[in-house]
Formats: structure tokens, sequence, C-alpha cells
């Protein structure tokens, strides 16, 4: 079925390599993926398994060491500071850490108004841009007028977060990487940001690349997942396949890693 | 019934703040571990779980101050301890603390043994420092860290083993209680259950006598802990065994904190998860009543009126809700 979508973003051969000589760290060796638009796709991993380098690498944050990035279908161009903010207009991050993403010196009002201009509307009139950040902060059950005339710092991790989600309601980019989106913040504001990533991909058919450590997370929010072993796929495919009948070892253990509530958990294995 | 190591009767602290509004943060909590337990304290960020653990090491530097209540660990009140003599008498060989970002707690430029010394010295001035290696590298031994962690610096260590490592630093004086504030929110799974598995054997091998596990994952709680107590803005809301809470919650924010859990098991996915609406209460004006009954599916005009008292059930349970057992049983079974 999801063949049939469109493509949206696709790696050939992708590697990157830190450093050089004796000391060199394959940090991402060889992947090669195919995300296809108004999916959830989720990148599985430890730390230390090159998740992070990867969605540098598909941001254009760090340079590419060999292979190559399509981008719907082109071979993707950032050789220019022009070339790359129109690719940024396709592609948007949210963080793990929801209190270093803002500039502490813009109060929200500013920060939300800033997404209105890049994405080409800063002509519309003031009420207009008002009742779209209304709509905005509505979707991520915020209250606008609560937030107007505050500080980023002034608000919760949670809802920091959610506001972070606001952003990219407001930007329309084709895919939203988000990088450990939810690590920072607790058990509770998780499902809500879970829920709102599942509301962005059935709403308005936004591509999410979900990179995470927690497989049960992967689990409930992806529609693909992909598990990372030391720079490599060690095993992907659709969610249930994946994690409910693995085959890599490596996702055997990461699934009996997590603590169950309806079985007994094993300490012995570690 | 064991030996009770920690008692805590009507424990209340504040924050102050700069306009003098008082910030209650730990309001009347009362609690009690015996030998050889552990209890878990879960609920949602800024609910008090951190300033619990602060309050009970006798941590009260400004903007914390200490109110009313008592603190008895193993027979001792230190409730009214100056926080120097609670450093002096208490941290280490009392009660030992493992801070949430232990990971960062390790000076860079100083060896592991280093900061071994220094915790030993601060209690028993004499010892040598070749007993101290000796007794260092038989515990890191027992704990499963290789004993080449004690000559190397923190930043050869990765987080995993970092945390481990100052949980090994943090009991080295065999506590009598041990706080564990969120030790292993930061790692990923693999290294998590290597530190749960740590702090397990700390526990049956008798080098910490009881342990309070601060965190916000239900699960992990679920298979670490022996009783489960949640918190909602400074107040216990429900306290039971880990069984009783998962399985059988009563208190409606327990409900809904069990309604949060994600595992890879089947059926999760595309179940909708029961996410609790709006957030917790300021705590410089706390509602008069139910400090829940803003975001409580079931509450009444009554709930918002009346301050709620804690109510024990005829098996022990605690749970701070106007509701019978029985009227909650049934409310949950018409869902």
């Amino acid at each position: 079925m999801s063949e049939t979508r469109a493509e949206c973003l696709r790696g050939k051969g992708l590697t990157k390599i830190f450093g050089s000589g004796n000391k060199k760290t394959v940090a991402v060796d060889h992947v090669d993926f195919d995300f296809r638009e108004g999916e959830i796709i989720s990148i599985v991993g430890e730390s230390g398994s090159g998740k992070t380098t990867l969605s540098k690498m598909l941001l254009g944050l760090i340079s590419v060491t060999e292979g190559e990035i399509y981008y719907q279908g082109k071979l993707r161009d950032i050789s220019s500071g022009r070339k790359k903010k129109e690719y940024w207009k396709g592609i948007q991050p949210i963080f793990q850490d929801p209190f270093s993403s803002y500039n502490m010196f813009n109060k929200i009002d500013s920060v939300l108004l800033d997404c209105i201009k890049m994405r080409g509307m800063g002509k519309l009139s003031y009420e207009q841009k008002f009742k779209m950040m209304e709509e905005a902060c509505s979707f991520v059950n915020l209250e606008f007028k609560e937030l107007t005339n505050k500080y980023p710092f002034e608000l919760s991790g949670g809802q920091m977060q959610r506001l972070m989600i606001a952003r990219i309601f407001l930007l329309r980019p084709k895919i939203l990487l988000a990088d450990e989106p939810t690590s920072m913040i607790d058990a509770c504001s998780r499902s809500t940001i879970l829920d709102m990533l599942l509301k962005l991909r059935d709403e308005i058919q936004m591509t999410v690349i979900f990179i995470t450590h927690d497989i049960g997370l992967a689990y409930y929010i992806s529609d693909k997942v992909y598990i990372m072993e030391h720079g490599k796929f060690v095993e992907s495919g659709p969610a249930e396949e994946c994690i409910l009948h693995p085959t890599a070892d490596y996702t055997k253990r990461l699934i009996s890693d997590v603590p169950k509530i309806y079985e007994e958990w094993d300490l012995s294995t570690v | 019934m064991g030996k009770v190591m920690l008692e805590v009767k009507d424990l209340k602290t504040k924050y102050v703040t700069r306009l003098r509004e008082d910030v209650y943060a730990v309001d009347g909590v009362s609690l009690k571990i015996e030998e050889g337990k552990s209890l878990g304290v879960a609920g949602e960020s800024g609910c008090g779980k951190s300033t619990l653990a602060l309050s009970l090491m006798g941590y009260y530097f400004p903007p914390l101050h200490y109110i009313s209540g008592d603190i008895i660990v193993d027979g001792k009140n230190i409730s009214g301890m100056k926080p120097d003599d609670v450093r002096k008498k208490v941290l280490g060989t009392e009660i030992a603390y493992i801070p949430q970002a232990a990971m960062n707690a390790l000076n860079p430029t100083q060896k592991i043994i280093r900061f071994i010394e220094d915790v030993i010295h601060a209690h028993e001035p004499k010892m040598s420092k070749k007993d101290i290696y000796d007794l260092a590298k038989e515990r890191f031994g027992i704990l499963g860290l290789p004993a080449e962690v004690l000559e190397k610096h923190a930043v050869e260590l990765s987080g995993g083993m970092k945390q481990r490592t100052v949980i090994a630093i943090s009991t080295i004086l065999s506590p009598k209680v041990l706080i564990a504030d969120e030790p292993s929110s930061a790692l990923d799974v693999t290294s998590q259950k290597m530190v749960i598995k740590m702090m397990r054997d700390l526990m049956e091998k008798g080098y910490i006598k009881s342990m309070i596990f601060i965190t916000h994952e239900l699960p992990l709680l679920y298979n670490v802990t022996d009783d489960i107590m949640v918190m909602y803005a400074g107040q216990i809301v429900e306290l039971g065994t880990a069984k009783e809470m998962v399985f059988d919650p009563l208190h409606p924010y327990t409900k809904g904190l069990m309604g949060s859990i994600i595992v890879p098991e089947e059926g999760v996915r595309g179940k909708k998860l029961a996410a609790i609406p709006g957030t917790p209460p300021n705590l410089k004006h706390p509602p008069k009543g139910c400090r829940f009954a803003e975001r409580c599916k079931y509450a009444t005009p009554t709930c918002m009126g009346m301050e709620i008292p804690n109510i024990e059930t005829a098996d022990g349970r605690v749970y701070r809700c106007l509701m019978s057992e029985r009227k909650i049983r049934g409310v949950y079974e018409n869902e």
C-alpha cells in the first residue's frame, strides 16, 4: 500500500565518517532508506548508534561523506545558502531539549509571527495572522491568549514542546524530523505530544521522521520502523511486523530491555 | 513486620519566592519504609517529587524552607537539624542521594577513586588510601563494574557507566536509605536496565537497607519497587503496593497515569492514549478543594468546596478522593 504513496526522501549508500586515518569513526555506514509521504517513520537505536548523525545529515546540518539523498525524487542540492533555505522550507526539526530550542529574548508572539513570515505570508493583515496563530495554538491544546506577551522560559517543558509543534503547524513543511522529542518530558505530557504527531499526519498529511530509543513509542506511533545498530539498519519494515515478530537479535534485545507490565521483566540478561 | 527504616510524619516544606509568595511544594506527606523494602514515587513534572527528596535528606538551603513534620531515620529524628550538621552526620551514612543529573556530577579533572576518597574521608578521616582502594575495588567487583574505572576520569566513561559509578560511589558507606531521583531517565533502555539491576543487587546484598525511587515511568516502578506512591500538587493522592496500584488504581489521577503507558506489546497500537487534560494547578495559589478536581472527569461541586482527607481502606491502601472504594470501582467498570 505504501508503495503507491509519493516518494519523499530517499537515501542511497549514505555514509558519515568522522576523523581520518587510525582514529576514524564510522557513525553511519552505507544506509539505504525510502521514506514515503504521509507516513510516520521511526528510527530506533541505542545511544551511539548513529541516529542523531543520520538526522543531522538529513537536515543538511553536516556534510555527507558518501552517498546521495534524494528529496521528492530529485537529488538534493544544498550547495548554496539560498538552496539550503529552500530545502529547509520542506524539512523542519524538533529537538530533544525544548528549553534550549528557543531564543530567550523573543516573546512567543514573535516566535510564531516569524513562522508566518518564513512561510511567505508576512503581508497578511494582523487579524489574519492573529487567526492563524490562534488556530495553531488550539491545534496543540494551548490557549493563545494566555501565551501572548510571555517569554518561552515561562512555560513548562511539555508546553514548550507543544509550542514547537504549533510552529511546525504554521510552517507546514513536507517533513518533520523529531529527534527524541519526548525524552525530556514526563510520561503524561508525552502521550499528548505523540497524539499531536499523529494528528499532524492525519490532518495535514505530514511526513514525520521520529527518532527514539524507546521501542514502545516507536511501536505505538509509527507506520514503518528502521532499527539501527552501529550505524547500520539491521531491520526495517512495517511496525507490527518489525516489533511483534522481530528477526534481528538486536531488535529482540531492545524489546526485552523495555520494562513490561503484563509479563515478568527478565533482569538476568544484562 | 520489619524494622522501620524511614518514617515521615506530615512533612511540610515550602519555597519562598522573591515576591513573598510561598509555594508549598511538599504539603503534608506521611510515609513509612521498612527494612529491605523500596518505595516508588510517581507523578508529573512539578508535582513535588524532587522537592520531597531534597526535604527528606535535610537539604534546606534557600529558597527551600522547612515548616513542620518529622523525618525519622532508623529511630533518629533529623527534621530540625541544620544543613551543615546534616551533611556531616546524616548524608552518606544514613541517607544517600543520587541526583537527577548524576552523570554530570563528576568533576572531569579528578579520577574516580578521588571521589571515593573524599566521601570516605568526610566520615572516617583516618582510613588509609590503600584501604579505601581495596574497599572500592571489592565493592565495584560485586556490583559488576570493572576495577579499571577507578583509575579513569569521568570523560572516559559512557553515560550508563557514569551513572552506575555515581551510584556505587554514593552507596559506598552502606547507607540506610537511598534516595534515587530519576537515576535512569537520561539513559537508553539497555543502560537503564543495567542501572536497575545494580540497584536490585545493592538491595539484595544488603548494602542499602531501603530505597526511595523517584521516576515518572510507571512500568519501571512496577518492576523495581515494592510500594508505589503517587504525588499530585505536593500531596500524596494514592499509596499502595505496586501490583494494586498498577492493576487496580483507585484515584482518578493514578488511573490517568496508567493510561499514558506505552509498551511494545500487542494491542497497544491504535488504542487511544488516555492523556489527562489540562495542567497541574499553580502551587502559589492552590485550589481550596480537591487539587485534582479541575482535571477530573468525575468531579462534583462538593469536590471543589472542601479539603479532601486521605482515606485508608481496610487492606491498608491510602487514597485521596471523596468517592468510596465501591463507587470508584463501579464508575471504572461502566466505562
